[in-house]
Parts: C-alpha cells; structure tokens; sequence
C-alpha cells in the first residue's frame, strides 16, 4: 500500500502542506512562541521535515533525533497540550488538502507513535 | 571533541563554539565580516573531513563538493583539516571606476569586473578592500547594461568604514576583490502574468531596481508593484527615473511611503510593512521581493506569508550590518 505521503502527491503536496500548516502554527498563541526566534526559512525547512516524516515520506529520523531536535524546547515548558495542538492542526491541513478521516487519523497515530521522544520521556 | 588542524598548528575545539569564534580565540587569523553566513567572507576549505552540511547554505553546490563551508556557521562534530586561504581562488579582481551621488546619502559606485563575472540582478556580491575590509552590497546593474560593470548604491554612514571610503575620492581606482554572485533575490523568466510586489527600504532599492528592469526586459505582463520606503524625503532616489517608468509601462505601479511627512502623490505616510499589507486582501500568487533594513524585511516577511504569500515565492535579502 502506499503512504499518505504519496497518495496526497510527494513533495509537491507537502510544500503546500507546509506553508498552510506553518501559518497555523504561528497565528496560535499556544504555540506560537516556540517558533519566535528562529530563522522562517530554516524553520520551514524543519516543518518539511516534520511533515514528510508523519506522512510516511522518505525520512532518516530516529527517536534519538526527536529528542535533541526538541530537547531545547522541552526545557522551556514543551508539554503533551502542545503536542495535541500540533497533531490538530495536521489535520486541519490535511482536510484542507483533501485527506479523508481515516488518513487523517493514521497520521496523528504515527505522530503519537513519537510523543514521548519529542517531550524527552 | 572535534580536533582541527590548519596552518601548521592543532587545535581542540568544544563542540559549543563556532569554528570562526573557536579560531580567532586560538590566535588563528581569519577575515569576517557579517557572521551571519550572507557576506561569506569567513569562506573555508576542508581539505581533509567532511564539513557540517548546515554549514554549506547559500554555496554552489561545486563548492560544497570541494569542501567549502562557513566557518561562522559551523560546530564542528569530527576532525578536519583545513585550508584557510582557498576561498581566495573563487573572488574576481575588481575595480571601482565611478562614483557619483543619488542623493545626498547614497552613493551610486561602479564596479569593473576585471575577468568574466556572471551574475543575476539583484544578487549580492562581498566587496572586499585591498586591506581585507569586507561587506556585501546588492547588484542594482544587468550584465549586459552598464558596460558590464556592476552597480552598487550604497548608503552612507558618516562613520561607516566602507560605505564612508566608499563616499570619498580616495576609493576611485582602488582594486578590489568580488566574492560571489550571492543570493537567491532576483527575477527568474517563466509565468509572465504573475503579479510581483517589491518592497524596499533605503538602498533595498538597489536590488528591486535590477529586478524592476530584468521583469521589464523579459516581456513581465502581470502587474509590477515597486514599495520603496524611507524615513523621510530625502531617503527616496531614482524617483523621477522609477516615475517615467512607471509612465511608459502600464503595468508598472510606483509607490513611496514615509515615515515623517509630507505626503503627496504616490507617497503614504507611516510604517512601509503596514502599508504594504493593508494594500490587499491576500498575497496568495504573488511573487514577493523584500530588501533593506533587516528588521523590516523580516517582520514584512511573516506579515506576508501569513496573508497568504507561499513561503516559496517570497526572496529576501535582509541588509544585516557587520559587528564591531
Ligand atoms: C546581503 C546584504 C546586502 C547588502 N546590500 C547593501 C546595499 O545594496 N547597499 C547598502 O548601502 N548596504 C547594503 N548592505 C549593508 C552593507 O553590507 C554594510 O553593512 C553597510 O554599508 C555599512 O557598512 P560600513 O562599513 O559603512 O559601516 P560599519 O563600519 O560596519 O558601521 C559603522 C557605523 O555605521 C552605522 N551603521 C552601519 N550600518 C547601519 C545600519 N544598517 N543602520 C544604522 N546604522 C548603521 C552604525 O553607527 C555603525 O556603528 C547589505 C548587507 C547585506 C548583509
Ligand atoms: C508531534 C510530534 C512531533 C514531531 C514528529 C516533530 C518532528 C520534528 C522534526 C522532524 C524536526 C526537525 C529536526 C531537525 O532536523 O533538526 C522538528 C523540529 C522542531 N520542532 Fe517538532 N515535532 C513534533 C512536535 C513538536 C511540537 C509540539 C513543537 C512545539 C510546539 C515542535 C517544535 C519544533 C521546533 C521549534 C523545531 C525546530 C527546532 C530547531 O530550531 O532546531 N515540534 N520537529
């Protein structure tokens, strides 16, 4: 079968999905601070990673990976209410793209599946 | 910890520091300038190990293959050997061959490139004095305009050390070194109906300017729209030039903004990034070119994405000044 990551479209999606998701992130005030002082251009290089990574694309990312990228963040208060904040407006995005519930729902699974590397437990 | 050698000499660095402040502690010469990776001057060679890609952006992929990275940029994680005075081979010999006012502080300088140098308009070069003083400066010139020299506009600071050499007499004549083309900020043909909204500051006009001309040039149909901002009047340039222009291009809109007044015809007045967003309902389509003062450029940036601009049509050269 294939992953989400290509039947959505490849990379061409996900560059779509980045910018919409990313303008998500950063007009929430729950998270939004957490993306405040570091270079747009890199950090959107990281939401593209992020994003190939929880729709099954073509990804190197390892547990350990998870908790250094996010180490940094998890000493200024990086919680599970932030994680459930991320994975909701994955979907949001997603259901713009066209994604039905059951994609939706198998991408929030494999972000899950990482909760406790990215929060460093 | 990484261990590098150049030199003739072994160094330990802790993996915290930069490669550039971990060699200037240890003694190590080495030319910088911005330390922000845009003006490259602190350009190195890995002649042995493999250097950390996150330290190779904004370089021509030949060069990454040859070993270049930033040292500015760079934490070490393995051992490398290195070369610090390669980067010289990749700069064009230069000379300045005019000067001339384009208002009462910015100077318009031309550059002759002293070997082939191809370029974009509205790309960067690094400017580098006989004596190793470097900054970049954004290329306002097309290669095939000018005679094939390079524009520059560059603002002056009566304290500045290059742009007030680069205002005085004595800088007539002086060779320098050109490292680059730099940048992604400049116009690339194909979807000629797209709209183009450039936003400038200062002598962020420098790049729209060959961007405005290299559009033109190539046939642009879609609607051009030209923001440059300034504190006040005087900060404005090229302002009878851009309005015959936009006389003879009809889809060509020039508009000024000013912090402190007059305002007048085709100029508003308060914050450029404010009113450049209350300009439209959504910048969705739009190909963005945003240059000058860097806080602007950054917080207009956001601004833009955020009311719809894709992240991958927006280019933008924020004009960072050097550290003391
Ligand atoms: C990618 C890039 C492109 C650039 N393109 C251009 C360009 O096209 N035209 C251009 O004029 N400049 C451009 N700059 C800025 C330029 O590189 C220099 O920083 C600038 O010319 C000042 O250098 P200086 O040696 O004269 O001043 P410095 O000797 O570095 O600074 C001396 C003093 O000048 C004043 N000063 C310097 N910069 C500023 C500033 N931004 N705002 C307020 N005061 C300041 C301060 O008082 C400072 O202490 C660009 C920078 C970058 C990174
Ligand atoms: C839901 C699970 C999550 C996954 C799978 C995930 C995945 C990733 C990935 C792959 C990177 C890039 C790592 C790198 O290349 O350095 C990254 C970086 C980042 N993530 Fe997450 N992330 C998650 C949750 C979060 C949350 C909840 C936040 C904050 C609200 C967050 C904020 C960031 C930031 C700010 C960076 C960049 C860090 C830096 O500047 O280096 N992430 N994440």
């Amino acid at each position: 079968m294939s992953s989400i990551y290509e039947q959505i479209g490849g990379a061409a999606a996900v560059e779509k999905a980045v910018d919409i998701f990313y303008r998500k992130m950063l007009i929430d005030d729950r998270v939004a601070s957490y993306f405040d002082d570091v270079d747009m251009d890199r950090q959107r290089a990281k939401q593209m990673a992020f994003l190939t990574m929880v729709l099954g694309g073509p990804s190197h990312y390892a547990g350990q990976d998870m908790r250094r990228a996010h180490a940094h963040l998890v000493k200024r208060g990086l919680g599970d209410l932030h994680v459930d904040v991320v994975i909701e407006h994955l979907g949001d995005t997603l259901k713009e793209l066209g994604a039905n519930e059951q994609q939706i729902a198998a991408v929030a699974a494999i972000a899950n599946s990482v909760r406790n590397d990215v929060l460093g437990r | 910890m990484p261990r590098v050698h150049c030199d003739g000499r072994d160094l330990t660095l802790s993996s915290d520091d930069n490669l550039l402040d971990a060699l200037l502690g240890a003694g190590v010469q080495v030319a910088s300038s911005c330390r922000a990776g845009a003006c490259q001057q602190c350009l190195v060679k890995a002649v042995r190990g493999v250097p950390p890609a996150s330290a190779q952006s904004g370089l021509k992929d030949a060069q990454r293959a040859q070993g270049y990275f930033l040292a500015c940029q760079a934490k070490l994680t393995e051992d490398l050997t290195l070369s610090l005075s390669a980067a010289r081979e990749l700069d064009t010999p230069g000379s300045v061959v005019s000067l001339d006012a384009l208002s009462s502080s910015v100077v318009r300088v031309l550059v002759r490139p002293g070997a082939a140098f191809e370029y974009r308009a509205g790309q960067y070069v690094t400017l580098i004095r006989s004596d190793g003083l470097a900054r970049s400066y954004s290329l306002a010139s097309r290669p095939d305009s000018d005679g094939g020299c390079l524009e520059l506009h560059v603002r002056v600071f009566p304290q500045g050390r290059m742009s007030g050499w680069l205002a005085s007499a004595r800088a007539l004549h002086a060779e320098v070194s050109l490292r680059g083309p730099l940048g992604e900020c400049f116009y690339v043909p194909g979807q000629p109906a797209q709209p183009l909204l450039l936003v400038g500051t200062g002598t962020g006009l420098a790049p729209l300017w060959g961007i405005l001309h290299d559009a033109l040039a190539a046939g642009h149909t879609g609607p051009i729209e030209l923001w440059h901002g300034a504190r006040t009047a005087g900060g404005l340039y090229l302002v009878s030039e851009l309005e015959a222009l936009a006389a003879r291009h009809r889809n060509f809109t020039y508009r000024r903004c000013l912090l402190e007044g007059p305002a007048g015809v085709g100029v508003e007045l308060g914050n450029l990034d404010v009113a450049v967003l209350a300009s439209a309902t959504s910048f969705e389509g739009r190909r963005v070119f945003l240059c000058g003062d860097a806080q602007l450029v950054q917080q207009t940036k956001r601004k833009i994405f955020l009311k719809g601009a894709a992240m991958r049509e927006i280019h933008a050269d924020a004009f960072l000044a050097s550290p003391a």
